[in-house]
């Protein structure tokens, strides 16, 4: 570490907060772990969570002048893209990268399965990672609606349509989705508070333990002839 | 990038992979920080770079409109956009006409100095009060009593005109 130009000082700090905060045990699990011989398909899981991160800080920026109300939505977000410095810039980094992220996340299920890596120990990472592709589809359902332009409003009529489907109970999951019995305030409040509060939090919770059981378990070997 | 004066153990100087990759990450890492981080910022600081009050010549009416001697109330409305919302504000002032001589013309914001109540003229006591807390001034803004801290904001010299027999104020937002 040398090489960076670290002085005494800087290495006295170091060392004093790594014997209270454990930084290097830390730096060991998360980032200097053994890897098997892997090939940059490995390297989806990473750009999955860089993703959320990304999509992450960009949202909280987009809150700052968003409105979720009918009246203000539209409106808000017509001024983010051209009255604001660089508005335009964090909504593109956020529309696109949120059908990046699904993708991205899809294919990483994809090479999970390819390389049979659900198996034993880790079915668990795979039924919380099934998980988090169904609240990154969530993510981008309700994110769908935010604009509250045609677009968004069809396709949000559609989708919870569809939910409506259901035998039985569908009328009832439908209401619940939309809030009301046909979309209104409640419907984009309500997908406002999903989109930033509920599915957020579940999925960051869930990265968390996706993280751990992959450092717990270590990355999987890629079959060979005879698996 | 030799590292010659590191002397390094092995005999030529070539950064090791592990350092590549180290530096590497941290210099696309600040890259990428810094062209998401800095745009951020301009983005969040943006409304306070713009948000300069609207300046402009507001007519008040014709001379003969207004009688010698008395304060008539003129009110007008600006409209001001705030990101997607557009309010419009009422403003008003009292202007008075000191002689007939076109340029003898004053005029006074009704905003009291204390707590912006709009403050109303009463002839009979010939000052302006503040139906809040009591203030009063005199036919020309002074203050004659009660809480205010200076006299009623005046418009005169460059912010008050005449012109084709038409008084006018310039008029800037806060």
């Amino acid at each position: 570490m040398s090489r960076f130009g670290s002085t005494t000082m800087w290495k006295k700090l170091y060392a004093w907060l790594d014997e209270r905060l454990g930084l290097n045990d830390l730096y060991k699990a998360t980032l200097d772990r053994p890897e098997p011989r892997g090939n940059w398909w490995n390297t989806l899981g990473s750009a999955s969570l860089f993703l959320f991160l990304l999509q992450g800080a960009t949202g909280i920026f987009l809150t700052v002048y968003y409105t979720p109300s009918p009246d203000h939505a539209y409106d808000s977000i017509t001024y983010i893209m051209n009255g604001v410095a660089f508005g335009w810039l964090i909504r593109g980094i956020h529309h696109w990268g949120s059908s990046l992220m699904v993708l991205i996340v899809f294919i990483h299920m994809l090479r999970v399965f390819v390389t049979a890596s659900y198996k034993y120990p880790r079915e668990l990472t795979w039924l919380i990672g099934v998980g988090l592709l169904l609240l990154t589809m969530g993510m981008g359902f309700t994110g769908y609606l935010l604009p509250w332009n045609q677009k968004a409003y069809w396709a949000t009529t559609v989708g919870t349509a569809i939910a409506g489907s259901v035998p039985v109970v569908g009328e009832f999951i439908m209401k619940v989705l939309r809030g009301s019995s046909d979309l209104s305030a409640l419907t984009l409040s309500r997908f406002f508070s999903a989109h930033i509060w509920m599915l957020p939090a579940a999925l960051a919770g869930l990265i968390g333990v996706h993280l751990y059981l992959i450092i717990k378990h270590g990355e999987s070997e890629f079959p060979g002839r005879d698996d | 990038m030799a590292g010659s004066h590191h002397g390094s153990a092995v005999g030529y100087h070539h950064i090791s992979r592990r350092d590549f990759i180290k530096l590497t990450t941290v210099a696309l890492g600040s890259l990428m920080g810094a062209v998401i981080g800095l745009p951020a910022i301009g983005y969040l600081v943006d409304p306070a770079l713009k948000a300069g009050g609207k300046e402009a010549w507001i007519p008040l009416g014709p001379l003969e409109k207004f009688e010698v001697g008395k304060p008539t109330p003129v009110t007008f409305i600006r409209s001001k956009v705030n990101g997607w919302e557009k309010t419009a504000n009422s403003y008003g002032v009292f202007v008075l006409r000191k002689s007939d001589a076109p340029t003898d013309v004053m005029v006074l914001s009704n905003r009291c100095t204390h707590l912006s109540c709009r403050v109303n003229w009463k002839e009979e006591q010939q000052a302006y009060l503040c139906p809040c807390h009591d203030a009063a001034f005199d036919i020309n803004g002074a203050v004659l009593g009660g809480p205010p801290p200076r006299p009623l904001d005046k418009y005169a010299g460059e912010n008050l005109k005449v012109e084709d027999g038409v008084v006018h104020i310039f008029f800037a937002e806060g």
